[in-house]
């Protein structure tokens, strides 16, 4: 069941995520990656990272996404005859094969039973309360920091798109 | 059984499709796209760690990844906005201001 499940999420990741960079047009590709933000979402559950993956759906599927919708609705971008070859999909396919064998033989290099491995984990793992604990202890400055980065990069987008400056 | 094994491969291949991304489209809102799919790969991995260790570190860090990616992506939209009514265009091919 197991084995289903992440075969499923990732078969719909990998594909989606190959779509997102192939297809033409960016609506495409914003409407491909939340597909590919939902499928994260389901592995991020089944590792029992509950508030994470309601967080996925909420922040990066509902929040992030639609930034970068309306944005794409703003610019009413239309790809230009001729300026990506015809041929590009196979170029970006192979790109992404070469890549890929760089990168997936370092899954091997891990051994698994190296750590102790925690096949029992407490009730509170991956929920709201464990992760909140966690969070405004052992890493409170971390978590302020945060809010101060947050608010720089909205007083950064609000000035940026500000048509006149005085 | 899956093993952490299976997640670092498929992170990887995400990963890969990202960088893939970012090195062949032409289109700036598509490239920041395939960053926002390699950040999420890397929290794909702070994930199955964090599981396979049973330390909830990792979602603390995947938290923080989330913050600064909505910090980059809004000022990043900003900037293509800006770019966009200034030249009229986001393909990277034609924004070559800064070539000597």
């Amino acid at each position: 069941m197991e084995l289903l499940m992440f075969n499923m999420f990732g078969a719909v990741a990998v594909g989606c995520s190959l779509l997102m960079i192939t297809s033409k047009r960016p609506v495409n590709s914003a409407l491909s990656l939340i597909a590919v933000m939902f499928a994260l979402a389901g592995l991020f559950a089944m590792q029992d990272a509950h508030l994470i993956a309601a967080l996925q759906v909420l922040v990066y599927a509902g929040a992030i996404m639609v930034l970068f919708l309306f944005v794409i609705m703003l610019l009413n971008l239309r790809e230009k005859i001729g300026s990506e070859s015809r041929r590009q999909p196979f170029a970006q396919i192979l790109v992404v094969i070469v890549l890929s064998a760089a990168f997936a033989p370092l899954a091997a290099l891990y051994d698994p039973t190296a750590a102790p491995v925690h096949k029992s984990i407490d009730q509170t793992f991956g929920t709201t309360a464990g992760v909140g604990r966690i969070l405004f202890t052992e890493y409170l400055l971390p978590f302020e920091i945060a809010s101060v980065l947050l608010l720089a990069a909205l007083v950064g987008a609000v000035v940026l798109t500000k048509t006149r400056l005085r | 059984m899956i093993t952490v094994n299976h997640y670092i491969a498929l992170s990887a291949v995400l990963f890969a499709i990202g960088v893939g991304g970012v090195l062949t489209r032409r289109n700036l809102i598509v490239i920041m796209m395939s960053v926002e799919l390699m950040l999420n790969a890397a929290n794909l991995l702070f994930i199955a760690f964090a599981r396979h260790l049973g330390d909830m570190g990792g979602h603390v860090f995947v938290f923080m990844v989330m913050a600064v990616a909505a910090a980059e992506a809004a000022v990043g939209l900003a900037i293509a906005l800006a770019l966009f009514k200034n030249r009229g265009t986001v393909n990277t091919d034609e924004i070559n201001i800064l070539k000597g």
